[in-house]
Parts: structure tokens; C-alpha cells; sequence
């Protein structure tokens, strides 16, 4: 029997014992944003959770079916306003694929750097945010204090601190300068010591590891058969990661590897995202390394774009997992229909499945190991 | 189990010959109505291979409505993963169109399952059971499009007020635009 929110009631365990229905969210801060979960408990024991989604809702889609390309993408950066560069990435990604505009090097290398230290920014920010619904304060703020680093970066070069609107169809909307480049090459190398001073007092932490080993077991069929991926899909052990397995921009140019753990405990995905942060530093290094000269936008690029019709499709690897855009074009300036698949959606999908007999902070504890961004759910 | 474009051609192409393909007939192109675009003409074969530079997936598969299920099944014996569910409005030809995105994690292959249905009778059966994920997106298109998925155990509105009677996807939905 599937799960519906109207059948979250009162009832009778097995053995008779009576049960309760508990309400989470809205407004709570395990939620991170406003979702609601209605659970039936059994004592301390979740039987059956059910997310309400949409309190949030702005119908991106219709929106994208109402002005044009080139309007409707800062949008796109208000989709995962922890990730903005990757979802931005997708949309314009979709629309050169679709019109046929050659990106020149130096502006997908950009995009290299600014989407790694974007992901390393939102990991960042789940690190502090999960250990705090873990119960420890601590950490958030010394990821706060590295985030801030990667903030004043990028705002230096998109005028945004979290929205960003940085890609423009064909190339960037202004060049990076030497500061930049000094800047980020300086990052990673503060970063590095600080990942490892990360991995002796957060991750060694026998705390820690009691509290996630072995908890909120999400396998790799489950993953597939949910749609998860991203840190979730990679914490059941399998290697599936945008960037390798449907390769784009200049990411196949680039050396790195893509970590994943075969535990698919709450564990797993925490290693998946700290080693991920030390992946992108790598990412980061080399592409800084490699940049090229030449153009940081391609020349002529139409002002009022129209894609020849028929429907294209782009997916690129976000903090979360798969983001992907799916346009329809009708040969007009404005598109016929604009689908986009968010990463948290589909992982919240399985929570359901994965919180089942769980006591109530270790459900916590695997929805923090989701990292949701209730945007990113409710679109 | 990583599929091979061949394999994957060859068990679409299989399940596409059982029946007459889907209605994207002659009507389609023959009634571009103004201001609304003339639905893509029909495929000369129910299953295509597509450059993925230029579209962005490898497969491009049409089926019959009551073949989404079957087809589901293809796509998981393959080791696909449930990317998105998502609807159209061809309004201008009265049709609806579903399409089915599926990844593979293992591979680089991208599958597109898409399949029509008469827009004022908008109903087909649902994948939920072949892939537990399909659930919340077929909800999804039934809140945005009105598209029926039988079968499907709760179509309550997900993203949209719990109340919501009305389709914001549609095409003839201009109330808040």
C-alpha cells in the first residue's frame, strides 16, 4: 500500500500499541526551509512519514512559458540558491545546445572554477547546517567563516552573493580578473589544511560516527528506482556522477576522481561530500592552471535567441545531484515549455521508504544527510 | 547491466511492433491553429537514435499509451534510473504528450520514452509500480496538466494548494500569467 498524506492517522501498531501523528514543519529548523513532514509514530519509532511539499511554490515553469530565454535565466538561480552557478550552467547549456552556440574555452573553464567553488560553498553550508541538526553548534561556524572566503570571491566578479547570474548564452557576462585568480589560487590553498582540520575534529569524532554509522541504510537499487543521485546515489556505492558519466563543458579535460562509498549509511554520504570539497579543489587548481586567453563570450550572439524547434535536454552535476533542463522550442522567441528536474525532489522522494522503523532524531539525521533545499523541491 | 545502443534500439523496436504507432497522425501538421505551433510531425519510426550533442539523449522511443508500462519495464531491465515524468499541451492538435526521461548510472546512454493521449480524455496507466519514483512525478503532472495516471494511488495535489482545481501548465491556463 502506497503512502498518502491523507492516510497518516492515528492507528495500531502490530502489537496493538496505539499510535500518533506528529506533526514537523512547517517551520521547524531540522526542515531547513518550510517543508512539512506528517509522521505516525509509534512511541519513538517513525511507522510512516509523509512530506508536504509546495508551501513555497512559484511555478518556475509557467514562468519560463512567459518571457524569454534570456529573461527567464536569473531564475534559474533562485531554483537552489545554494548551488546557483550549476543550475545556471544547465539553463544556458540547454539553450546554446538548442540554438547551436559555440562556447569559447576560456568561458567554459570559468564556469569550471565558479561552479566548483559554488559546490564547495553549498557543501560548506550543509556541513554546518547538518552537524547542527546533529547537535553540534561549532562546526557551522568555522564553515561559515570558508564560505564567506568563497562569497567575497565570486561576488567580486558576478555583484551576487548567493543569486548568482553569471553565464550568459555563449560565454560569461564579464571576464575574470588577475584579483580573482589570485584570490581562488589563495583559497585552496587556506582550504586544504582547513578540510583536514575538518576531518580530525568533526569526522574522526567518535560522537559523530556512532551517531551516523550504520543509520539510514539507502541502497543503490533504491537510488535508482527513486531517481536519487548525487551524494545519496554515490553513498550506496555507485560511481554516478554528471560530470563522468554524461561528460560536459571541459570537465573529460580535467583530472579528478569521483568519491563514493559503499556503506549507504548516513555515514557514507558525509564522506561523499568532504571528499567531494577536496575534488573540486583539485578541479579548481588545475582549471586555474590551464585557463586560456582568448574570448570570454562568443561573438554575435543573437539578443533575442530562438532555438530551431523540436526539444533539447541538458543535465549537469549540482551540489544536490542531476539537475537537468528539458526546453521545447517552437521557433519563437519565448519557449513552448521549459521542464526542470531538481536533484532535492527526487531525493526526497525515498524518505518515506528510508525513514521507516527509524527512531525520530535518526530520521533527522537522514534527512540531513539528503541535504534538502526546500526551493529546489517546490520549484 | 550497462545496455548497449544496439540492445537498447533492438528491445524498443521490439516492443514498438506489437501495435499501430501512437496518434500523431495527418491532423497533426493540418491544424497549426494561430498563435499556437504545429506539433512535431511523427516519427518515421517509433524509435530513433538522436545525436546527443545536438538533443541532449541518446533514444528517442514513442509507444502507445497502454505500452508505458511495458516500456518502463524495458528501461529497468536495462538498469535505468527514474530521471522525470513530465507533460506538454499540444493544444492547437488536442493532444497531451508524457514524457518519460530516464538516466543510467552507469552509463552515458539517456533514454526519452514519450507517448500521447487526446487532450479531453488526458489518461494513462501509471509507472509507479515498475519505479517507486515515478510517484511524486506523475502526481506532479497530474496537478500541472490534468493528465490521469491510472492506477496511481494518491493524485493529490503535491506543489499546489491542497484545493487546487485548476491546471497551471495547460495551455488555456492564463489566470495568472
Amino acid at each position: 500500500m502506497q503512502l498518502s498524506q491523507n492516510m497518516i492517522t492515528t492507528g495500531k501498531t502490530e502489537t496493538g500499541r496505539e499510535t500518533f501523528v506528529l506533526n514537523l514543519g512547517p517551520q521547524h529548523p531540522a526542515t531547513h526551509g518550510v517543508l512539512r513532514v506528517k509522521l505516525e509514530m509509534d512511541g519513538e519509532y517513525v511507522m510512516r512519514a509523509e512530506p508536504v511539499c509546495g508551501y513555497i511554490h512559484r511555478m518556475h515553469e509557467k514562468m519560463g512559458e512567459n518571457r524569454t530565454y534570456a529573461q527567464f535565466l536569473p531564475n534559474t538561480s533562485r531554483i537552489d540558491y545554494l548551488s546557483a552557478m550549476h543550475y545556471t550552467h544547465a539553463f544556458v547549456g540547454v539553450v546554446e545546445r538548442a540554438a547551436g552556440i559555440e562556447v569559447p574555452p576560456r568561458a567554459e573553464y570559468i564556469r569550471v572554477i565558479t561552479s566548483e567553488l559554488n559546490r564547495i560553498s553549498s557543501h560548506l553550508v550543509w556541513f554546518g547546517a547538518f552537524l547542527l541538526d546533529l547537535g553540534g553548534f561549532t562546526p557551522l561556524l568555522y564553515a561559515f567563516d570558508d564560505r564567506e572566503k568563497i562569497m567575497d570571491l565570486l561576488e567580486g566578479i558576478t555583484g551576487a552573493r548567493l543569486t548568482y547570474c553569471y553565464y550568459r548564452f555563449g560565454g560569461l557576462c564579464n571576464d575574470v580578473d588577475e584579483e580573482f585568480l589570485t584570490g581562488t589560487r589563495a583559497f585552496v590553498k587556506h582550504m586544504r589544511p582547513r578540510l583536514e582540520m575538518y576531518r580530525k575534529l568533526v569526522t574522526d569524532n567518535i560522537i559523530l560516527r556512532k551517531r551516523l554509522e550504520g543509520i539510514g541504510p539507502i541502497s543503490a537499487e533504491m537510488c535508482r528506482k527513486y531517481g536519487a543521485t548525487g551524494p545519496v546515489i554515490r553513498g550506496s556505492g555507485v560511481p554516478c556522477d554528471v560530470r563522468k558519466v554524461e561528460p560536459y563543458s571541459v570537465y573529460p579535460e580535467l583530472d579528478f576522481d569521483i568519491p563514493h562509498f559503499p556503506e549507504c549509511d548516513c555515514m557514507a554520504r558525509y564522506h561523499v561530500r568532504m571528499e567531494e570539497m577536496e575534488q573540486s579543489l583539485r578541479i579548481i587548481e588545475q582549471a586555474v592552471a590551464k585557463l586560456p586567453d582568448g574570448p570570454y563570450i562568443a561573438p554575435k550572439v543573437p539578443k533575442a535567441v530562438k532555438p530551431p524547434p523540436g526539444d533539447y535536454y541538458y543535465a549537469v552535476e549540482a551540489a544536490r545531484g542531476r539537475f537537468a533542463v528539458r526546453i521545447v522550442s517552437d521557433g519563437k522567441e519565448i519557449p513552448y515549455r521549459v521542464k526542470l528536474r531538481t536533484p532535492s525532489f527526487a531525493n526526497l522522494t525515498l524518505f518515506g521508504e528510508a525513514s521507516q522503523g527509524m527512531l525520530l532524531p535518526d530520521a533527522l539525521a537522514v534527512m540531513g544527510s539528503l541535504d534538502l533545499v526546500i526551493p529546489d523541491i517546490d520549484r | 547491466m550497462i545496455p548497449s545502443l544496439d540492445e537498447l534500439q533492438a528491445a524498443f523496436l521490439k516492443l514498438t511492433a506489437t501495435t499501430t504507432p501512437p496518434q500523431t497522425g495527418g491532423e497533426v501538421q493540418a491544424l497549426p491553429a494561430e498563435g499556437q505551433p504545429a506539433a512535431s510531425p511523427p516519427p518515421p519510426s517509433p524509435v530513433q537514435v538522436v545525436d546527443p550533442k545536438a538533443k541532449g539523449y541518446h533514444l528517442d522511443v514513442t509507444v502507445a499509451p497502454d505500452q508505458v508500462v511495458a516500456a518502463a519495464q524495458v528501461a529497468d531491465q536495462f538498469g535505468f534510473g527514474m530521471d522525470t515524468i513530465t507533460g506538454m499541451d499540444w493544444m492547437a492538435v488536442g493532444q497531451m504528450e508524457v514524457v518519460y526521461d530516464f538516466f543510467h548510472p552507469a552509463s552515458v546512454l539517456h533514454l526519452v520514452i514519450r507517448t500521447r493521449i487526446p487532450r479531453d480524455k488526458p489518461e494513462l496507466p501509471t509507472i509507479q509500480g515498475v519505479f517507486p519514483g515515478a510517484n511524486w512525478h506523475e502526481r506532479e503532472t497530474h496537478e500541472f496538466f490534468g493528465i490521469k495516471f491510472l492506477g496511481h494511488p494518491d493524485l493529490t495535489p503535491l506543489l499546489l494548494p491542497e484545493d487546487a482545481d485548476y491546471h497551471p501548465l495547460r495551455k488555456d491556463f492564463t489566470g495568472a500569467a
